[in-house]
């Protein structure tokens, strides 16, 4: 399969391994975050950790949409098909985000309308067939998934859909990883940087993580030969002391971004003042919301929620696995309580959640002989 | 003294249904300790009963598939099929079936008399007869145009003596064909992700297959299986489990065709976790592998058979994927349910 077998090539596999092994110093501890969790999944998927030395260790980031979603806005979204009987439209990494009072499949058992859908142009289809319902796109994820709702916006406001409305919770990767970087434990020496959402917003917004921290990041592609390409890139810049952006997926990502879409941002989505993160608390300015010349889309404007703040059950350690400070296995539900079928925390739920991952490719592999 | 009642989920969902983690906890949690006995409680494809000196096998499957016509296949031939190789992979020859309708009003007479068609020529094809059934009919709304259960009665092949008891480390894995066929099709025939591809379901008997393998190397045959709900990762990990056993699969070996594992790439979807309707796993003694494969492979159908893998010691109790380039993951049961109602 073009785009996929090149990339998952065993000798060039093999090859790239041997040449990170080579240029990782063996006194030294390298410690790479992998913003993405895109990367997270590819990385447990595909064994990366068994085929690089022991000294490098891949620290997962909080680029994982569902997973940063407070538990408080799963409960605003589920209360919209409970309570004002809409038909919700989510992406299928959100059927089984628990909420307080359970998770979208579980409120769908029990008799919500609640859909999933592969894209918004799908909700607003649904609301174009069900012209006496109410749809609302639970919309979420970082840039990589905005301007598919912002031409959905478009597109409704276009085509007069009344019945058709967003409820808002894309965020920015910018703010997340700065609040990472000022963060007191934060202990990683460089970054491996996200491939899709680079796809929109480009390399240059990278460059203060290397002009004012000093880390280096490149940007990286999904497959295992483009993550260990992009680890051998980042050797090379620690072993000449420098800094500097580099983009490995440059076959997807452009240096500049994708400026349609940014437009398509720009015109439909403000930054929030501030906004919650599960795991990172308050950031500011590190969430879109509809501008008022979409107000008429916005369900957050149209329908009452109860907007209540829930905290995370106080044993689940979502908030330090996401800063890369614990590693899924050693929070204390990991595994236990907290498992893909009955999640506490959504780490543990989407498919690129650091805990799902985990819990899916490598658990119990510790138990593993050679293969 | 039933053993006790271990299922505490609050309702039924979907996932329930999809023939993973959560189908296997309401079948041993709750569906056995209640219902179970001597002869349920080893949970195979088929449960065997001594009848007058005749060993008999016995099975029953429902079937809700939507839509009910797909390429390759309809709801008619799924149901004569999926209980014929449930028979088939418990060592016993198909013999006859009992279909049993539930018709939705409305449905229209000649949607119904293709089913009844499909049903036909499955059934001649596989070589059982239909001896009987039963015919109900719900408010239009309440089914979805038709459900279809069949019950199925197979003799037992005393050459075949399969249970996970058998199986032991260094014991090779055959799978009979390419996986996921069954599954991504029926997700492309729904037609809600606009996505295309020459794609048929697998559905088949597997009976000629396994009566092939059967003759050349019956008593070599340790464990077989047809992976359908939760596909071949859900089959092997019920296997690991109840041997405590660890399987290794070699992942490049496993075949999967370029339509299914593009759309599984597309959708993030595991091929091990997809249904199939026409393949079936089977653990075969070491010495008789080779053999095996040349058997299946001899038969139309089956030139796809291939080894994926073997039983080891350890890990036990899980499934690991080794990669051809030195790692290797953990192959966990299917969790929740990406495919509704695929069967």
């Amino acid at each position: 399969m073009k785009f996929v077998d090149e990339f998952r090539d065993p000798k060039l596999i093999r090859q790239a391994a041997q040449e990170i092994r080579r240029l990782a110093n063996p006194d030294r501890h390298y410690r790479l975050m992998e913003v993405c969790g895109g990367h997270t999944h590819a990385i447990y998927r595909f064994a990366l950790q068994d085929v690089l030395p022991p000294n490098i260790e891949l620290v997962h980031g909080p680029g994982c949409p569902v997973c940063v979603l407070p538990m408080g806005r799963v409960d605003d979204g589920l209360s919209l098909a409970r309570d004002h009987g809409v038909i919700l439209a989510a992406f299928g990494d959100m059927m089984r985000v628990p909420g307080r009072t359970g998770s979208p499949l579980e409120h769908k058992a029990r008799g919500a309308d609640i859909r999933m859908v592969y894209s918004p142009l799908d909700a607003l289809k649904l609301a174009r067939e069900n012209p006496d319902r109410e749809v609302v796109f639970f919309a979420i994820g970082f840039e990589t998934t905005a301007p598919s709702t912002a031409l959905t916006l478009r597109a409704a406001r276009q085509l007069g859909v009344r019945n058709f409305s967003v409820f808002c919770n894309h965020v920015t990767i910018i703010p997340a990883i700065r609040a990472i970087l000022d963060s007191p434990d934060m202990r990683v020496e460089a970054f491996i940087g996200p491939g899709h959402v680079s796809t929109v917003i480009g390399c240059r917004a990278y460059e203060f993580i290397c002009r004012d921290y000093g880390k280096p990041l490149v940007t990286s592609g999904f497959e295992p030969l483009d993550v260990l390409q992009s680890i051998v890139m980042i050797l090379r810049q620690l072993e000449e002391g420098c800094a500097r952006v580099e983009n490995q997926y440059a076959r997807v990502v452009p240096w500049e971004g994708n400026l349609p879409a940014l437009r398509a941002m720009a015109e439909v989505f403000e930054l929030r003042p501030f906004f919650e993160w599960r795991g990172l608390g308050f950031i500011s300015q590190s969430a879109l919301r509809i501008r008022d010349d979409y107000a008429d889309w916005d369900a957050e404007r149209r329908f009452s929620m109860p907007g209540v703040r829930v905290t995370d059950p106080k044993a689940a350690q979502c908030g330090e696995v996401l800063k890369g400070v614990l590693k899924p296995h050693q929070c204390k539900l990991f595994g236990r309580e907290c498992t893909p079928e009955h999640p506490i925390g959504a780490l543990m739920v989407s498919s690129e959640g650091a805990c799902a991952a985990y819990y899916n490719y490598a658990m119990r592999k510790s138990d593993a002989v050679a293969v | 003294m039933q053993p006790p009642i271990r299922f505490h989920d609050a309702q039924i969902e979907m996932a329930h249904g999809a023939g993973g983690k959560a189908t296997r906890r309401l079948i041993e949690g709750l569906i056995a300790p209640v219902l179970g006995g001597p002869l349920l409680d080893s949970l195979g494809d088929a449960a065997f009963l001594e009848l007058g000196g005749a060993r008999l096998a016995v099975t029953a499957d429902s079937f809700v598939v939507r839509p009910l016509r797909f390429p390759g296949g309809s709801i008619g031939d799924l149901a004569v099929n999926g209980t014929v190789n449930d028979l088939a992979v418990a060592g016993a020859k198909p013999v006859a079936l009992l279909v049993t309708l539930i018709l939705e009003a409305g449905l229209s007479t000649e949607a119904l008399e293709i089913e009844l068609r499909a049903v036909a020529a499955a059934a001649r094809q596989a070589g059982v007869s239909v001896v009987g059934g039963d015919t109900k009919v719900v408010e239009h709304g309440e089914a979805d145009g038709m459900y279809i259960t069949t019950a199925g009665i197979g003799i037992a092949d005393i050459r075949v003596q399969c249970a996970a008891a058998s199986v032991r480390p260094g014991d090779r894995i055959m799978l009979s064909g390419p996986i996921g066929d069954h599954g991504i099709t029926i997700l492309l025939a729904r037609g809600e992700l606009d996505l295309e591809a020459d794609l048929c379901s697998d559905t088949r008997s597997v009976y000629p297959m396994i009566e092939r393998l059967v003759e050349r190397v019956g008593g070599g045959i340790r464990w077989m299986r047809d992976p359908t709900r939760g596909g071949v990762a859900s089959a092997l990990n019920e296997l690991a489990a109840d041997t405590r056993l660890g399987i290794v699969l070699w992942e490049d070996r496993i075949p999967v065709r370029d339509e299914v594992r593009g759309a599984c790439e597309l959708l993030g979807l595991e091929p091990l976790h997809i249904a199939n309707e026409g393949q079936f796993l089977a653990v075969l003694a070491p010495e008789h592998a080779d053999a095996a494969i040349d058997a299946v492979r001899s038969v139309r159908g089956g030139e796809g058979a291939v080894i994926i893998g073997e039983v080891r010691e350890q890990p036990a109790r899980t499934v690991l994927a080794a990669s051809a380039y030195g790692g290797s993951r953990v192959v966990d049961m299917l969790v929740g349910d990406p495919l509704p109602r695929i069967c």
